[in-house]
């Protein structure tokens, strides 16, 4: 699973680094960036659909 | 249809006649969100206040949010603002970035938002930690206190004071103007506007000692200097100062407010907490989405079909947050706040362009001022749950709740 962030959508809402904080971080502006470069261990997968799920713009996309 | 006796009286039908003045409304608005959400009119239109709509299902509210350029911030409360500001010496000067529009919206926000990212804000914990505790040391042994006005109230206008650089000493009466805007004034033009101008007046004379005395770290001196990259002018900064006032201090209080009048009235949740520290940022979320404190207005671009709904250009609409995070279509058990709720799509802070600035900072506060009171004070309940007052219209949370430990 390999995950990343839409800039065009996503507003700082940070509901993704809530749900996981190993995954995603803040930029300079609060908005959304992935931590993890490439695959993620499988025991962040959980999180990771929970934080795509929690997204109210729709910002996170997960690639299996 | 401006005045509080020309638009009171009972609501027979809250689908084609709400009022979110009303006074049950204002204490316990969530049946007549649920009432309009389930109805078959999920957006419900009212004449009273100038007339508005307001969209309750999750869905519906998330894509006006996001549909600005027909939903537009050209007016963002329930009712028109006063005539005279648009005249007089404070003319045109709103409240960025929340009260614009693209494409000045665009750098409007950006030149604030590093000031609210979630790094920016995590400076602030410690010293809202030593407020909470002061607070606390302050009614403690009475075994009695006003869990509104003695600690929710003081906590978000302080935090906002430091941001801004400003004395310390204005906190009350910073409340009392803000609450002269976005309480009373909704219903009231003239106190709105002198509360106003007092906001403005303040921060015009906090501009000219910036300008003469320049500062380090400085929110306003920063905000100043930018011209370089940005048409920054004194209107914009004014605007951002006052802003910040109006969107940071009624609204972090109310969530606080919320939140300990809940944590009141249910020990199981508190000692969820106390047994799990790690749920602190799941809780907080949850409490957001359970008390959503703000409702904010768009005011509709052209004249429009929105599903089913015939809008003009001009009309208003009250986006009901607090209504969609409640929506069952969205989250199960709507009503019922579960701290460890892991599905959560909660729209407190908006969506959209305008997602709230300051949302990192509004979860700083409300969860140290929640865990400094839990640790302080594990044990308390309502005095009187009938005596609690509630603030309502377009931000909602209580004002006076008294509560013994």
């Amino acid at each position: 699973m390999r995950v990343r962030v839409d800039q065009d959508s996503c507003q700082g809402q940070q509901m993704c680094s809530i749900a996981a904080p190993e995954v995603f971080g803040s930029d300079e502006l609060g908005h959304a960036t992935v931590l993890i470069e490439g695959d993620l261990p499988e025991h962040l997968h959980a999180k990771t659909r929970r934080a795509q799920a929690n997204c109210p713009e729709d910002a996170i996309i997960i690639e299996e | 249809m401006t005045t509080v006796e020309e638009n009171s009286g009972p609501v027979t039908d809250p689908t084609s006649d709400y009022n979110i003045f009303d006074p049950e409304f204002v204490r316990d608005p969530y049946p007549t969100m649920s009432e309009i959400r389930e109805s078959k009119c999920p957006i419900a239109h009212t004449d009273r206040w100038g007339g508005s709509w307001l969209p309750t299902r999750y869905d519906d509210v998330v894509a006006i949010a996001q549909e600005h350029e027909i939903f537009t911030s050209r007016s963002i409360t329930v009712t028109a603002s006063p005539l005279r500001q648009a005249e007089g010496p404070y003319a045109g000067i709103a409240a960025p970035p929340i009260t614009s529009d693209p494409p000045d919206h665009h750098w409007h926000r950006r030149l604030i938002l590093p000031v609210f990212a979630p790094q920016s804000v995590a400076k602030y914990e410690q010293g809202t930690r030593d407020l909470c505790n002061r607070l606390i040391d302050g009614f403690i042994d009475k075994g009695e206190a006003d869990a509104g006005t003695d600690y929710a109230q003081q906590i978000p206008v302080r935090v906002i004071s430091a941001m801004l650089g400003v004395r310390d000493d204005m906190a009350d009466e910073f409340v009392s103007w803000v609450r002269g805007v976005l309480e009373v004034g909704l219903t009231d033009p003239i106190v709105r506007l002198e509360n106003r101008n007092k906001i403005i007046n303040f921060f015009r004379e906090e501009l000219a000692d910036r300008k003469k005395n320049p500062r380090e770290n400085d929110l306003i001196t920063d905000l100043l200097n930018s011209g370089d990259k940005y048409p920054v002018t004194d209107q914009y900064v004014l605007g951002v100062c006052n802003l910040m006032l109006i969107a940071g201090i009624d609204t972090t209080w109310s969530a606080i407010g919320s939140s300990l009048w809940h944590f009141a009235q249910h020990p199981e949740h508190r000692k969820q907490l106390r047994d799990n520290p790690d749920l602190w940022p799941t809780a907080v979320e949850e409490l957001l989405r359970a008390y959503s404190p703000v409702t904010m207005a768009r005011l509709v671009d052209r004249d429009i079909e929105f599903q089913g709904c015939p809008m003009k250009a001009g009309d208003r609409i009250l986006m009901a947050f607090p209504a969609a995070n409640r929506d069952p279509r969205q989250f199960e058990n709507p009503d019922e706040v579960i701290l460890d709720r892991q599905h959560n799509r909660h729209v407190a802070f908006g969506s959209g362009i305008h997602r709230c600035a300051g949302s990192n900072l509004a979860r700083l506060e409300l969860r140290v001022a929640l865990q400094v009171w839990l640790e302080r004070i594990p044990e308390f309940s309502l005095v009187d749950p009938a005596a609690v007052t509630w603030a309502g219209g377009q931000v909602h949370g209580p004002r006076v709740c008294r509560v013994r430990f």
